[in-house]
């Protein structure tokens, strides 16, 4: 990354990349835990986004990008819950996370 | 643009990088705690302290543990036979480059019309509680009732069936 005049852009260039990386991972592994944690790995780059906004804002007294940042991570833990919830659920089921395996919708 | 800024850069892009490659699963979740670490540290830089805090808090001490049990609880630390990326991987890798171009053209096209410099925000831990109780105070209830209802919805999908564990 070179330098570029203005620091929010470089911000957003941290978050685009770690967006494309949480993403390569979601769609490339075969696990299904893994998924997940390219998920995890998207909301945080959007989060970053988010605060980063919020501090080069016009008006960052309104706290409106931090609290925004804020209840998104609240909702990426109830997320990370369920989610993780459903891969146990699956794995009992199937006896596998592999995704390539989980291809039938009947149980 | 300060060096700090760098070194937290190329920390949490290695941690995520080292995330989605490494093959053993227990070390992926070790990068990813890594990656959330570096981009608390990076909230922290952007003066957004209660963020960054409540990044360490719940990404390192909830749900990378959460991942962790996971990982345990389904044997997933094993590695498979038959590879760790999909069958589609490449497919997967040009929409996440198509998807990085398309958001770093944005950033870079618009580099006039972002703000340029601002003054540190005087925002203390004391407002964001404040704005939390006054005019978010209606989110804050529904975040309460949505984080009530995933954790019971959670251990009722993860709880053994009745007749038992196979």
């Amino acid at each position: 990354m070179t330098g570029f005049a203005t620091p929010l852009a470089n911000y957003l260039l941290l978050a685009a990349l770690l967006f494309a990386i949480g993403l390569a991972g979601a769609l490339t592994r075969r696990n299904a835990i893994m998924v997940l944690i390219g998920i995890e790995l998207m909301l945080n780059a959007a989060n970053l986004n988010l605060i980063a906004f919020w501090r080069y804002g016009p008006h960052p007294e309104a706290l409106t990008g931090m609290m925004f940042a804020i209840f998104s991570i609240a909702v990426a833990a109830a997320e990370a819950a369920v989610g993780l919830g459903l891969v146990i659920a699956i794995y009992r089921h199937t006896n596998t996370t592999d995704l390539d395996k989980m291809n039938r919708m009947k149980g | 643009m300060n060096p700090v800024f760098y070194i937290l850069a190329v920390l949490t892009l290695a941690g995520g990088l080292a995330a989605i490659l490494l093959r053993s699963l227990v070390h992926s979740v070790l990068a990813v705690t890594a990656a959330f670490a570096g981009l608390a540290l990076v909230f922290l830089q952007l003066d957004a302290q209660f963020a960054g805090f409540a990044q360490i808090l719940i990404y390192i001490g909830a749900v990378a543990i959460l991942i962790v049990f996971a990982v345990l609880l389904t044997r997933s630390s094993e590695l498979p036979k038959s590879g760790v990326f999909s069958n589609t991987w490449i497919v997967g890798l040009v929409i996440a480059a198509g998807v990085f171009a398309v958001l770093g053209w944005a950033v870079l096209e618009s580099m006039s019309a972002v703000p340029q410099q601002a003054a540190v925000p005087a925002v203390t831990v004391h407002d964001i509680g404040n704005a939390l109780m006054g005019r978010y105070v209606l989110p804050l209830e529904i975040v309460a009732l949505l984080l009530t209802a995933a954790t019971i919805g959670a251990v009722i999908v993860a709880m053994h069936e009745k007749e038992g564990p196979k």
